[in-house]
């Protein structure tokens, strides 16, 4: 067994000479043992590395020596052993440095990767404290790396805090900068730097501040600052309580703005509601009548934007806009249109008071000759649509909605229901309203035995019967 | 109304300016104190983050307001004239003893200053170009600054703040112009294209001078980016992606930020009360990635999309592309071309590097595949390697099913 003593843990300059030497010689690995600093030394080892020195010198690729020059910081104690085992192979395949599914390879690129990892957290999260000294104040740090990366690191600091004095103290090394020349001394303890700094309230203040409560990602924060690095960081003290505000916080701010705008459909008068309201429904009605969403946009003549009352308790949302609406630019102006209206007026609603919109606002339709068919829309086409009528519930939250057929209560409920399942029963809607679900007037337009007509008919005149005492219930 | 000191002014104006994605501290020119006697600071290249909040942000900059009064009415802003939040005004002064301060004690990288408007847009970028002034003049400070522009200040103006800062922003706000005409009234989209064009041209003027002299100053040598709010309105991911890739293409910008609107206290009327859609953000940002690093072509990605125009939410991009356009799988590792590798759902640009370089020394196998990658399960079926082909598994129905993640149960505070 052969013992080599290096005089740090990071010494590659030592490293690097006892394993050249030891490679021309053509020691194996297992032969070695590798000491660094002040660990005991194997009492039963040779205390030269070789007997004789051999002569003579070979290359190694330029990467590897970057490759181990970082690798050596790592605190794993095989580094040394790993990088000589890498050196005796590429001594004689170089291009086995390109290789990186090699095993060893990869494992020593893994320490590599690990040390630049440490470094650059180095460099990140070690937070200077000042310290009143003579006339000068003096800055003064004390961070615990995980591997022994502060002599290689020194230089970042000199670069960017040239013309300071400061302290940069660890368990293994210390550094000190006079603002000309630096020093080394032993490793100290947390004791030695100052305890606190008067401007870390003033930087606490600062990160609670800039953090967002709305969005809370905890595991993106500890992926990058691991928790074994908070312990020297102020700012870290305040994270337990910054988390456990956010939600009360940000559902404080949702429930806040939900009530501006319930009390102020509840509350105010009708007249002023109309204010801004009006204009951000106008701006929106504008915004959609530019809708591409999806495709529909094509073909069709125009948006079917909603109508009605801004401060509508009951708002009905249809299917799409049929041929008639499509070319009027209003929603339940064709044959269904006007069987809603005679029911509406039959259960005792007054059309004037109550929003009517529709599930999807653009025509969807397949030209036969002259007649353009009403074609049923997709999924997709409702799932695009739902943005703007979810606006409109928005800014109209009304207190019950009453969906009409399928594709409208697929729309508001946001999921795939039958009439008959979900006919009869309120349903709850995420923004809090109650949803109610009948059939669409056109269903009543196409049944042709008249007996079952008029049954249905009556069915769903008292389904908006019902609806309208419902809402004013609600109001 | 008591005088404010500067913590609490602090509280409020960095609460003002969160909204705001950008962090990045890199790619400017390299400055280094060592050696100096006067004035502080570095930049390297690579920025650093010196801390995260608990919302997944990096903290690099001293990211602040000058002022949050605003005679502007944007609806998503928090600032907006309308709003009923506290104010307070920093001065220039104020602001640099801040960063100073700040950056002796290695809290952060340098400083981000933007503004509510005062008085006139001019006023304003006079007020932010003397911060920066005071900072590189006066102090010697040789740290990052980023500063955002007013979109219709005097060009003079914003030639000044492009002599001292890295990074120069000016925000787009909505990705569609109906959105801007809607919620930033005051806004308008002519107005923000000049102002980045007018940046352009002046980044690229001073490049071609810094070529023949090498006296020439430098004008935000960091480039200059944008940010625009999702989900505030219409927009879908296909007409955000291709407007994003037009702002790169036709401003030459380093970086198109998406800000997921979030619930902001006192919201204006006109906008949703949802959570922010950080999700949708994310593959946003995936989508960002795709088109700069991967050779992705924007129609491509906006073909990635869903009926609805989305991104799907429970799978990446770069996977919905693969399982969208199956004919083009599986990849043979030791044989197809970078542009191939790149396309490969789990491969990444390391990862396609050190295959490349590897297969010339062997024939790779699926261990060898492994060993370079992070979960070899998920990329197997778009893959042959010289031990392994996918056999049917790239052609079957429930391939999505069978690597896509299982659905996971909330987390109290996921996202």
């Amino acid at each position: 067994m052969r013992t080599v003593h290096l005089a740090a843990p990071d010494d590659f300059d030592g490293w690097r000479d006892a394993a050249r030497a030891l490679a021309l010689a053509r020691v194996p690995p297992e032969e070695i043992v590798w000491h660094a600093g002040d660990g005991a030394p194997d009492l039963f080892a040779d205390e030269a590395v070789l007997d004789t020195a051999v002569e003579g010198a070979f290359s190694v690729p330029r990467a590897f020596v970057a490759l181990a020059r970082d690798a050596v910081c790592h605190a794993d104690a095989e580094r040394f052993a790993l990088l000589y085992a890498m050196l005796l192979r590429l001594r004689d395949q170089p291009r086995l440095i390109e290789d990186h599914a090699d095993p060893l390879l990869r494992r020593i690129e893994e320490l590599a990767k690990a040390v630049r990892r440490d470094v650059h957290k180095m460099r990140a999260f070690l937070r200077f404290r000042e310290l009143e000294e003579g006339d000068q104040p003096r800055f003064v740090a004390w961070f615990e790396p995980e591997h022994h990366i502060v002599r290689i690191n020194a230089a970042f600091f000199v670069r960017r805090f040239a013309t300071m004095r400061w302290s940069i103290l660890t368990p293994e090394l210390s550094l000190h900068w006079d603002g000309a020349t630096l020093s080394e001394a032993p490793g100290a303890s947390k004791a030695d730097a100052p305890a606190g700094d008067p401007l870390e309230e003033t930087w606490k203040t600062y990160y609670a501040s800039i953090f967002n409560p709305a969005r809370v990602k905890i595991g993106a924060m500890l992926k990058e600052m691991p928790k074994k690095y908070w312990k020297n960081m102020p700012e870290t003290a305040l994270v337990p309580q910054l988390i456990a505000g956010a939600q009360a916080r940000e559902s404080g701010m949702i429930a806040k703005s939900d009530l501006k705008v319930a009390d102020a459909v509840a509350a105010e008068p009708p007249a002023d509601v109309g204010g801004n309201s009006r204009l951000a429904w106008e701006a929106l009605r504008e915004e959609a009548a530019a809708c591409t969403r999806c495709h529909l946009y094509k073909h069709a003549t125009q948006t079917v934007f909603g109508e009605g009352p801004i401060d509508a308790t009951l708002m009905f949302v249809g299917e799409q806009p049929g041929d008639q609406e499509d070319l009027a630019g209003k929603p339940f102006v064709g044959p269904a249109g006007q069987m809603f209206d005679r029911a509406l007026a039959q259960a005792g609603v007054d059309r004037g008071t109550v929003y009517v919109t529709n599930a999807v606002k653009h025509f969807k339709f397949e030209q036969r000759g002259k007649r353009r068919i009403h074609a049923k829309p997709q999924g997709p086409e409702i799932e695009a649509c739902r943005w703007w009528i979810e606006q409109e519930r928005v800014l109209i939250r009304p207190p019950l909605t009453v969906a009409l057929g399928a594709t409208a209560a697929r729309s508001l409920l946001g999921k795939v229901v039958t009439i008959s399942g979900a006919r009869g029963r309120p349903h709850v809607l995420q923004d809090g309203g109650e949803a109610w679900v009948t059939v669409h007037p056109s269903y009543l337009l196409r049944i042709p035995e008249r007996e079952k007509a008029e049954e249905e008919y009556a069915r769903f005149v008292a389904d908006l019967r019902a609806a309208g005492a419902r809402a004013k219930e609600l109001a | 109304m008591a005088q404010l000191d500067t913590r609490e002014k602090l509280a409020i104006l960095a609460d003002a300016a969160k909204y705001d994605a950008s962090c990045a501290s890199s790619g400017t020119a390299k400055r280094s104190s060592a050696g100096e006697t006067s004035g502080i600071g570095s930049t390297e290249g690579m920025g650093i983050c010196h801390a995260y909040a608990p919302d997944g942000r990096c903290i690099s900059l001293l990211k602040i307001l000058l002022t949050n009064s605003c005679i502007f009415d944007c609806h998503y802003c928090i600032n907006r004239k309308s709003s009923n939040v506290r104010r307070a005004r920093f001065t220039a002064e104020e602001v640099v003893n801040l960063t100073l301060a700040f950056y002796r004690r290695n809290y952060i990288e340098g400083l981000f200053l933007s503004s509510g408007i005062i008085r006139s847009s001019n006023y304003t970028m006079e007020q932010i170009v003397e911060v920066a002034r005071s900072l590189r003049e006066d102090h010697g400070f040789r740290g990052y600054i980023h500063l955002k522009t007013i979109p219709d200040a005097d060009p003079e103006l914003i030639h000044q703040a492009g002599l001292h800062a890295d990074r120069i922003s000016i925000n787009v706000e909505l990705p569609t112009e109906q959105g801007l005409k809607r919620l930033a009234p005051e806004k308008s989209v002519e107005g923000i294209a000049g102002a980045m064009g007018d940046i352009k041209a002046a980044i690229e003027d001073k490049t071609d001078a810094k070529r023949r002299f090498k006296s020439a100053p430098r004008f935000a040598p960091a480039g200059q980016s944008t940010q625009m709010i999702v989900g505030a309105d219409s927009a879908n991911d296909g007409e955000i992606v291709t407007r994003a890739s037009g702002l790169y293409d036709r401003f030459k910008l380093r970086r198109v930020y998406y800000s997921a609107f979030s619930p902001i206290p006192d919201a204006s009327a006109i906008l949703p009360l949802q959570r922010p859609p950080l999700m949708r953000e994310h593959r946003l940002y995936q989508s960002d990635w795709l088109m700069r690093f991967y050779g992705f072509a924007p129609k491509e990605v906006v073909a990635a999309t869903g009926a609805d125009g989305m991104l799907p939410l429970d799978i990446d991009p770069k996977m919905a592309w693969a399982l969208k356009f199956r004919e083009n799988f599986p990849v043979d590792v030791n044989r197809a071309s970078k542009e191939m590798l790149l396309r490969v759902p789990g491969l990444g640009i390391k990862a396609v590097n050190a295959i490349l370089l590897s297969r010339r020394w062997r024939t790779l196998r699926l261990d060898d595949i492994a060993r370079l990658t992070v979960s070899v399960a998920r990329l197997r079926p778009f893959i042959t390697a010289a031990d392994w082909t996918p056999g049917g598994l790239i052609d079957r129905v429930d391939l999505k099913a069978r690597i896509a993640p299982p659905a996971k149960q909330m987390e109290l505070f996921a996202a």
